[in-house]
């Protein structure tokens, strides 16, 4: 068991790597720069620059020493303009560069630096034999001009050097992470933790009978099913979850509300101040998972009903209900475990329609809130939850198996 | 190996896959007619029947109720399924619905499917390391949580159409590419490519000209399952108005309808969920029966 625990863990970190790395990526790169998401289209770039170096966006991406500088924008060596007095290209710069290593791809360049204290300016003339200049400016300095010669005919990098390769933007993402730091949501300028905290129990006292519900209203129509199998009840509850599962979500949100709530007046139509609110939403959470459920719950149950013990109990003359609870329904519960623990880690992100029409103020309605005003660090913390919850559920529940099948941990 | 005329004919033979094909053609007529309508608006410039607004004439019930003459002025416009808040004809936006569904349905399978096939077959046939990360990369998505991780690639990739096609072909290929490699990893084994290996043919070539044509029929049955689902996905989507924009789909159909529910115009509504719930049923029956047709293991689920 213990080598079990031991291997099962280690299968899990590259995943639980895969989702830091594929939210990274999607967040952080794809999803455009943050410092511009924060400070808006139009901040200079020497604020995005300041704030990227506070919050660490300036590093490399995933791996490397080298990373790109905000000073250099929009730059094509074809464009450069031209220092008559010293024949070298003027590199336009947007601010002043701060202390830092920095390198050229150039084979001379030229430094004007000032001292920010006293504005005492002084200048260097770097000659470079390899393929870029690298040069250092110190601290209390800045570049205020470069220079550069030989950058004609090729694409002009100005980078900035990294005090260590592992020290990048991904691997300070994952550590905040790790602390607990998920961010500050842009929207409410509250840390997303104290959001996450708030919201996961209305999801929660939402999802969970929803779950335990719609579980167990499918495992017993499931049973029915197989029961009379081929016969008029399992066709009509097959054609009838058919039907169910083809209304869409939307749909059963809408109608439910106008129809039992708004018409016929049965419940609440909107609020989260006692019980009564989440009759209506659970119920219509319930109905709408249910086709899908009941038709895979059938499915598993009639795997095991042809199997060879199912015959031998019948030959031994038991009742064919105490077949169906105590033998079928027992071995079927490995695959319908697997699929409800499946659905677990969902119950934190709760659900996103139910919540937002029937004022719930679960993860649902603050993911869609997050959403419609484009809060991606909200989004970006719920997803990454869901998934790692995901991971975690999956580890218990291999756990379980190994502990209650020995096949599993053996084999 | 798909025999398609021979999977048509069979599910012709049924009444109730008839009724489905039936449906889909019919479906898919609309959806050509609501492209020739929308293309033909486009290139002349013009303003296209389901964009027309016309004032005086809102919330006109459907035509069977309300027939030309009778409460109406005279030279009304007909209205067969009724007019919206606007005055536009909600039959001619339903067709531009279904345009709309029909398109998310192909190309998010278009991204999908391929993506699914390509890594399935890879991890299925090569195994070692390459298997390995195919497998890496399903666990990873799978365990993204779905529907909100649609949505936040949709709003990443800005809001409109194209974000929908990717946040929902870029996460729904897992199935595919996980039943696929189960599959291909069966006929590995098998005795014709061991053959064709013997023969020196190519890996390439043994997977897609003589594995791939063996497993196709579960890239069919992954179809009929994507489709339906990506059309409820982006009504869904739409609806909370992340998806399309400006253009009447199903879903922001849907939301217009439903502000204008309470005060008793029920015909927008009723004829949207009506033209979903048929076209995603039908797919999903269909989907029943190629499943039951064409894939024997799970054919233990049908009754003899």
């Amino acid at each position: 068991m213990k080598h079990y625990i031991i291997h099962r863990f280690l299968v899990m970190l590259p995943t639980t790597m895969g989702v830091l790395l594929l939210t990274f990526l999607l967040f952080n790169v794809v999803g455009g720069s943050p410092a511009e998401v924060v400070l808006g289209k139009n901040a200079t770039a020497e604020a995005l620059a300041v704030f990227d170096a506070r919050h660490k966006y300036d590093m490399p991406l995933i791996l490397g020493r080298w990373s790109g500088v905000r000073a250099l924008q929009n730059v094509s060596s074809t464009r450069l303009k031209f220092d008559r007095r010293s024949a070298m290209a003027e590199v336009p710069l947007g601010y002043g560069l701060p202390a830092g290593i920095y390198r050229l791809n150039a084979s001379r360049a030229f430094l004007s630096l000032r001292r920010i204290a006293d504005n005492f300016d002084d200048e260097v003339m770097i000659d470079a034999p390899g393929e870029a200049v690298v040069f250092t400016v110190p601290r209390g300095w800045k570049v205020v001009r470069l220079l550069a010669d030989g950058v004609a005919g090729r694409n002009l990098s100005l980078e900035q050097k990294n005090s260590a390769w592992w020290d990048t933007q991904f691997v300070h993402y994952v550590c905040s992470l790790f602390r607990g730091d998920f961010g500050v949501s842009t929207e409410y300028r509250v840390p997303v933790t104290r959001i996450i905290k708030e919201g996961v129990g209305p999801s929660l006292s939402l999802t969970i009978p929803i779950l335990v519900g719609g579980t167990l209203l499918g495992v017993m129509l499931g049973l029915l099913c197989a029961a009379w199998r081929g016969g008029w009840v399992d066709h009509v509850i097959l054609v009838v979850s058919t039907i169910l599962m083809s209304v869409n979500y939307v749909i059963w949100v809408l109608a439910g509300q106008f129809i039992l709530a708004f018409k016929l007046k049965l419940f609440p139509i909107w609020g989260y101040e006692s019980t009564a609110y989440l009759v209506l939403p659970v119920l219509i959470g319930i109905f709408s998972g249910l086709g899908r459920d009941v038709r895979f719950f059938r499915a598993a149950i009639l795997d095991e009903v042809y199997k060879p013990y199912v015959r031998t109990a019948q030959a031994k003359g038991l009742s064919g209900m105490r077949i169906m609870t105590r033998h079928v329904l027992r071995n079927s519960l490995i695959p319908v475990i697997t699929y409800v623990s499946l659905s677990i880690p969902f119950m934190f992100t709760g659900s996103l329609l139910l919540e937002s029409f029937f004022g719930i103020p679960g993860l649902g309605s603050v993911s869609i809130n997050a959403i419609n005003s484009s809060d991606m660090v909200v989004v970006r913390a719920i997803v990454i939850m869901g998934a790692l919850f995901y991971q975690v559920v999956n580890l218990i529940t291999d756990l379980c198996y190994a502990w209650l099948d020995p096949r599993v941990r053996l084999s | 190996m798909i025999d398609s005329n021979n999977i048509v004919r069979r599910l012709w033979r049924r009444w109730d896959t008839r009724i489905a094909l039936v449906a889909i053609v019919l479906y898919l007529g609309a959806a050509l007619y609501g492209e020739a309508v929308y293309r033909w608006h486009k290139t002349h410039d013009s303003t296209a029947p389901y964009n027309l607004v016309r004032d005086q004439y809102r919330y006109v019930p459907p035509g069977f109720f309300n027939p030309v003459g009778r409460g109406l002025p005279e030279g009304a416009p007909f209205y067969p399924l009724g007019s919206d808040n606007l005055g536009r004809d909600v039959l001619q936006r339903l067709i531009q619905g279904t345009r709309i569904a029909f398109h998310v349905g192909i190309i998010t399978s278009l991204i999908a499917i391929p993506l699914g096939v390509l890594l399935g077959c890879l991890g299925g046939y090569c195994g070692g390391r390459v298997d390995a990360f195919v497998v890496w990369l399903c666990a990873t998505v799978a365990s993204m949580p779905g529907l909100l991780f649609i949505l936040a690639i949709a709003m990443i990739a800005g809001r409109g159409l194209t974000g929908i096609y990717l946040g929902i072909g870029l996460t729904t290929w897992v199935s595919v590419c996980r039943n696929l490699r189960g599959e291909v990893m069966k006929h590995r084994e098998h005795a014709y490519v061991q053959a064709a290996r013997m023969l020196g043919y190519s890996h390439f070539r043994i997977i897609f000209r003589h594995i791939l044509p063996n497993v196709a029929h579960i890239v069919l049955i992954a179809f009929s399952i994507r489709f339906p689902a990506s059309v409820a996905t982006e009504v869904f989507i739409s609806f909370l108005g992340i998806g399309v924009q400006g253009e009447p789909s199903w879903g922001i159909m849907i939301n217009n309808a439903r502000l204008r529910l309470w005060q008793g115009v029920w015909w927008e509504m009723t004829f949207v969920t009506l033209a979903i719930f048929v076209l995603v049923l039908a797919f999903n029956h269909l989907a029943d029966a190629l499943r039951d047709m064409l894939d024997p293991a799970l054919r233990s689920e049908k009754i003899q």
